[in-house]
C-alpha cells in the first residue's frame, strides 16, 4: 500500500514504485489546486464549486460502502450532517478551533457509523437499508427538536473558517486539495488489502469468508469509513457556507447523494465526482423546474429507477468497463515461478480429528455422531449416496453451520467454535460444489484474496509478494497465462480450477474439495485427477468428497462412507469400497 | 387506569394499521424475496386517491372502490416498471430501484397536489361510543375490525384455496413452481396487486385519524418495517404481532415520555430488537445455503 512496500525489488512483477506510476494523477491535483487558487471567480460560482467539492467527498463514501463493499447507505446526508454541525457549533457557539472541530467530526461520525453499522451489519441488507433511513429521520428530528443545543430549525450561523484559509478563493483550494486527496486514498483502496476484502464481500460474503476473511469486521469499517467521509465533507461544507439548517441534512438529500453516485458510477471516486457535478449543475441550468415543490425529487426518483435498469454501473462504469476489457486482453501477465505449498506441521500425525460430530435441523438429524480422522499428507475422501450428510459436514467444518455437538482439531488447535474466517487462518482452505468466485474479479484478484489468508508463511511482505504468490498457484492449475481475464470469461471447468488455485495460495494445511469433479467433462476429470497428484507429492493433506468412484478410488487411500447423517465405514480405500454396508449403501441390498 | 385502557385501545387502532402494511411487506418479501421499500407510498397514494374522489363529490363507497382499484393499477405497474425488470438481478439494484420508486411516487403526489396536509372524513357519522370509562373512536374500531377480518381472509385464502397454495409454492421455490406448471410471474404479479391493495387499504383507513400527507408513507412504511423485524421477518403472524406492539409502545411513548419524538421510539425499538434478539419473536428463516 505505502511506496516502502514496492522497494522490495520483485522479478518481473510490477516494477516501477507506486509513488512514480501516480505521479500524473497529482500533477494533475497540484494543477487543479492551483486553479482553483488563482482563479478569479464570482460569489455565484464560487458557491456551486465549492457545494460540487464538498459533496463529492461525501458522495466518496458512498463508493466506498455502496460499490466497493456492496452495502447501502440511505443516512449519509445525517453524517454530512455530523460534521458540519461538530464546525458549526464548535466553531460559532463554542469558539473552538476550526481544525479540532473538523477532526471531531469525522470522529462522531466514525463513532456512529461503526455503532450503526455494528448493530445491523450481521443481517441481511434490507436491514440496513431500513435502519439507515429510520438513523435519518431520528437525526433530523433530533436536529429540529433539541432547539437548545442544535438551535432547531433556525440552523446555525457565523461558522467560521480556519485562519489559514480565510478567503473564500483560498478556502475553495484548500477543498479542492482535500478532494484529491480522498479521492487518491478510495481510487486507491480497491487494490488494497481491505479493499479486496470489500470487493471479496460484495461479490460473495460466504466465499470471502472461508477465504480468510471476516466479513462483519469488513462491512463495518466499509460503513464507518462512508461514514467517516461524510463527516469530513459536512465540516468543510459547513466551512465554506458559515450557515448550515436541519433541511440540509434531510433524508431527501441521503437521495441525492445516492442518486449522485449512481449517476457518476458507483463504483469509483471519479465517477462520484462526475455524477456530484452533473446533479449540481443541471439544477441550476433548470431553475424554473425548482417553482413546482417535489418535482425535483420526483425527477431524481425515476432516474434512480432508469439508471439501475439500463446503466447499473454509472456514467463513468460504462466507460471504464470498455477499457478494462481492453486492458484486460492486451496486458500480459507476468511470469510466475512453480507453486510451493508447505503445509504447518505443528499438531501430531493426525491433521484433522472429528469427534462425535452431529448436525441437526429441528429434528432432522442431517450429521450424527461422525468420527473422521485425517492423517498428515494423505488424501482422505468422504463418500456416500445423496443426502447422506457430506456436504453438511464440510459446512460444519468450515464454520458456515454451527455444530450441534462433537468437536473439531485442525492441526492441534480446537476450531470447533470459529467462525469461518477463523478457521481459514488457523490453516483451512475449500472450494464449492457450486463455484464461489468473486465475479467481478480477475483470476489474478480472486486467488490473492486466497493468497492474504492470515497467517500464510509462504508470502513476503508487499503487493509484488502476493502477485507472485497468486502467479505462482494459477500457473500452477495451469491458467497463469489467463491470470488478468474477468471470471465470467473462463469455463466451468477453469473456473474450478481457479477456485482450486485460490485455496492453494493460502497454503493451507487441509484443503476441502467438495465435489472438485462434478460438472466435468472425462478430459477435465482427468487433468483434475494430475493436479490431485501434484498436490499431494507435496505433503498437502486432503479431504475431497466426490461421487466419482473411480476419482475417489484412485486419489485416496483412506475413505470414510457416510449414509443417513452416519458413519457407516471407515479405512483403507479398496477394503472400504468392498464393504457390505457400503455397497448396499449405494447400489441396494438383494 | 382509565387512561392506560384509553391509550391501549388508541395504540392497538394505530397498530393494526402498521400491522396492514407489514402484512404487504411481508408478502412480497416471501414472493420476491425483495422488501419493497415504496409500500408505504401504496397507503400515502390511495389517500390521496380518496381524498380526490370524495372531493370530487362521489359517494364515499364508490371512492374506496375507485381508491382500490386504482392501488390494484399502481401494484400491476409497478411490477412490470420497477421489479420485473431487475428479477433476475440481486436483492441491491432491486432495493434501490424500489427506494426510488418510493420518491418518485410521494414527490409526484406533492408537485401535483402540493404540501398541505389533507383532512378526509370518516366512513361513519357517529365519531364514536363511551364504553365505561375509555372513549371507542368509531375509525379505530373500525380500523380493528378491518385488520381481523383481514388477518382470516388471508389466512383462508393461503391456506384453504388453490391459488393461495400456488403463491406459497411460488414464494418457495420458484423453479419449481413453474415445474409443477404455476406461471411464476402471473403469481408474483397477484403478489404486488394484493399487497398494493392491502398498503391502500390501510391507508385509507388510517387517513381520518392522521392528516393525509405526503410523509404519511415513509412514516407508515419505516413503523410497519419496525414491526417486521420485531415479529420477526418473513413472518406473518410476526408481522400483525410486531404492528401491534409498535402501535402500542408508540402511543404510550407519547402519552409519557416525548411527542416530538413520538416517531423516534419505532427506531429505538428497533435497534434494541436488532442488537438484542435480530431473528424477532417469531424467528426468520435460516440464512443461505452453501
Amino acid at each position: 500500500m505505502s511506496a516502502s512496500d514496492n522497494m522490495i525489488p520483485a522479478p518481473a512483477v510490477r516494477s516501477k514504485p507506486l509513488i512514480i506510476r501516480h505521479l500524473p494523477y497529482f500533477l494533475g491535483a497540484a494543477v487543479l489546486v492551483a486553479l482553483a487558487a488563482s482563479m478569479q471567480f464570482d460569489g455565484y460560482v464560487l458557491n456551486i464549486l465549492l457545494q460540487a467539492t464538498t459533496f463529492s467527498i461525501a458522495v466518496f463514501g458512498l463508493s466506498v460502502v455502496l460499490g466497493l463493499c456492496g452495502q447501502i447507505n440511505l443516512a449519509q446526508a445525517a453524517f454530512f450532517g455530523f460534521g458540519a454541525y461538530a464546525v458549526g457549533l464548535g466553531t460559532a457557539d463554542l469558539h473552538l478551533n476550526f481544525w479540532l472541530c473538523l477532526v471531531g467530526g469525522c470522529v462522531i461520525a466514525l463513532i456512529a457509523g461503526a455503532f450503526l453499522g455494528m448493530s445491523t451489519l450481521r443481517l441481511g441488507g434490507h436491514y440496513l437499508a431500513m435502519v439507515t433511513i429510520s438513523f435519518q429521520q431520528i437525526v433530523t428530528l433530533v436536529m429540529i427538536n433539541a432547539i437548545g443545543v442544535t438551535h432547531g430549525p433556525d440552523g446555525v450561523a457565523n461558522i467560521r473558517r480556519p485562519e489559514l484559509f480565510q478567503s473564500s478563493q483560498s478556502y475553495l483550494a484548500f477543498c479542492v486539495a482535500m478532494l484529491a486527496i480522498v479521492g487518491y486514498l478510495v481510487w486507491h483502496l480497491p487494490d488494497t488489502k481491505l479493499g479486496r476484502a470489500m470487493r471479496a464481500v460484495r461479490d460473495n460474503e460466504l466465499a470471502a469468508g472461508v477465504n480468510g476473511i471476516d466479513v462483519f469486521r469488513t462491512k463495518v469499517s466499509a460503513f464507518a469509513v462512508c461514514a467517516a467521509l461524510g463527516g469530513l465533507a459536512g465540516g468543510l461544507f459547513a466551512g465554506g457556507f458559515a450557515y448550515v439548517s436541519p433541511d440540509q441534512f434531510s433524508f431527501a438529500e441521503s437521495i441525492q447523494f445516492l442518486t449522485m453516485s449512481l449517476l457518476g458510477g458507483v463504483a469509483s471516486p471519479i465517477g462520484s465526482a462526475i455524477g456530484t457535478g452533473l446533479l449540481i449543475l443541471i439544477p441550476e441550468w433548470l431553475r424554473f423546474l425548482k417553482s413546482v415543490p417535489g418535482l425535483y425529487l420526483a425527477i431524481y426518483g425515476l432516474s434512480v429507477i432508469l439508471i439501475i435498469r439500463f446503466m447499473p454501473d454509472g456514467i463513468w462504469g460504462f466507460v471504464s468497463d470498455a477499457f478494462t476489457r481492453w486492458r484486460a486482453h492486451t496486458g500480459a501477465p507476468p511470469v510466475a515461478g512453480a507453486l510451493q505449498l508447505k503445509p504447518a506441521t505443528t499438531g501430531g500425525d493426525i491433521v484433522l480429528e472429528v469427534t462425535g460430530l452431529s448436525k441437526h435441523f429441528g429434528g432432522l438429524k442431517a450429521v450424527d455422531g461422525v468420527d473422521i480422522a485425517v492423517k498428515r499428507g494423505s488424501v482422505h475422501a468422504l463418500i456416500g449416496p445423496n443426502g447422506s450428510g457430506k456436504t453438511t459436514t464440510l459446512n460444519v467444518l468450515s464454520g458456515l453451520y454451527k455444530a450441534t455437538s462433537g468437536k473439531i482439531v485442525l492441526d492441534g488447535t480446537d476450531i470447533t467454535s470459529m467462525a469461518p474466517h477463523q478457521r481459514t487462518a488457523a490453516g483451512l482452505g475449500r472450494t464449492f460444489q457450486n463455484i464461489r468466485l468473486f465475479r467481478s474479479m480477475t483470476a489474478l484478484e480472486n486467488v490473492e484474496i486466497g493468497a492474504e489468508r492470515p497467517g500464510n508463511t509462504m508470502i513476503g511482505k508487499g503487493d509484488d509478494a502476493l502477485t507472485e504468490r497468486a502467479m505462482e498457484a494459477l500457473t500452477f492449475v495451469g491458467l497463469g497465462n489467463r491470470a488478468n481475464e474477468l471470471i465470467s470469461s473462463f469455463s466451468y471447468g477453469h473456473q474450478r480450477l481457479i477456485e482450486i488455485a485460490r485455496a492453494l495460495a493460502s497454503n493451507p494445511t487441509l484443503l476441502l474439495l467438495d465435489e472438485p469433479a462434478a460438472g466435468l467433462n472425462s478430459t477435465e476429470k482427468l487433468e483434475l485427477h494430475e493436479l490431485l497428484k501434484r498436490i499431494a507429492a507435496q505433503g498437502l493433506t486432503i479431504l475431497i468428497i466426490d461421487h466419482d468412484m473411480t476419482l475417489v478410488s484412485e486419489a485416496a487411500q483412506h475413505i470414510t462412507v457416510l449414509n443417513f447423517g452416519r458413519r457407516i465405514a471407515d479405512g483403507e480405500s479398496m477394503a472400504v469400497l468392498r464393504h457390505p454396508d457400503v455397497v448396499s449403501a449405494y447400489l441396494g441390498s438383494e | 387506569m382509565d387512561l392506560v385502557l384509553q391509550l391501549l385501545f388508541t395504540g392497538i387502532g394505530i397498530g393494526a394499521v402498521y400491522a396492514l402494511v407489514a402484512l404487504g411487506f411481508v408478502l412480497i418479501f416471501r414472493a420476491t424475496n425483495v422488501v419493497n421499500f415504496a409500500q408505504g407510498e401504496f397507503s400515502m397514494v390511495a389517500a390521496y386517491l380518496m381524498v380526490v374522489c370524495v372531493e370530487l363529490g362521489l359517494p364515499y363507497w364508490l371512492s374506496f372502490v375507485i381508491a382500490l382499484a386504482g392501488m390494484a393499477l399502481l401494484g400491476v405497474i409497478f411490477n412490470l416498471g420497477v421489479y420485473y425488470p431487475l428479477r433476475h438481478r440481486t436483492y441491491l439494484p432491486v432495493i434501490i430501484a424500489t427506494i426510488g420508486a418510493s420518491i418518485l411516487l410521494s414527490n409526484s403526489v406533492l408537485a401535483i397536489y402540493g404540501p398541505q396536509p389533507q383532512v378526509l372524513q370518516g366512513w361513519f357519522e357517529t365519531p364514536g361510543i363511551q364504553l365505561g370509562p375509555v372513549y371507542l373512536d368509531s375509525q379505530y374500531l373500525l380500523i380493528i375490525g378491518v385488520t381481523i377480518l383481514l388477518v382470516l381472509f388471508n389466512f383462508w385464502f393461503f391456506e384453504k384455496t388453490l391459488l393461495g397454495k400456488k403463491l406459497q409454492a411460488t414464494s418457495q421455490d420458484k423453479e419449481m413452481a413453474s415445474l409443477l406448471g404455476i406461471s411464476v410471474s402471473t403469481m408474483i404479479m397477484i403478489t404486488f396487486i394484493y399487497s398494493a391493495v392491502l398498503g391502500g387499504l390501510a391507508g385509507i383507513l388510517v387517513a381520518p385519524v392522521l392528516f393525509v400527507s405526503i410523509q404519511m408513507g415513509s412514516t407508515i412504511a419505516l413503523k410497519a418495517f419496525a414491526a417486521t423485524i420485531i415479529g420477526g421477518f418473513g413472518d406473518v403472524a410476526g408481522a400483525i404481532v410486531g404492528g401491534l406492539a409498535l402501535g402500542v409502545i408508540e402511543t404510550f411513548g407519547a402519552a409519557y415520555i416525548s411527542v416530538p419524538y413520538k416517531d423516534g421510539f419505532a427506531f429505538l425499538v428497533l435497534i434494541a430488537f436488532l442488537v438484542f434478539r435480530p431473528q424477532g419473536i417469531f424467528g426468520e428463516r435460516v440464512a443461505e445455503k452453501a
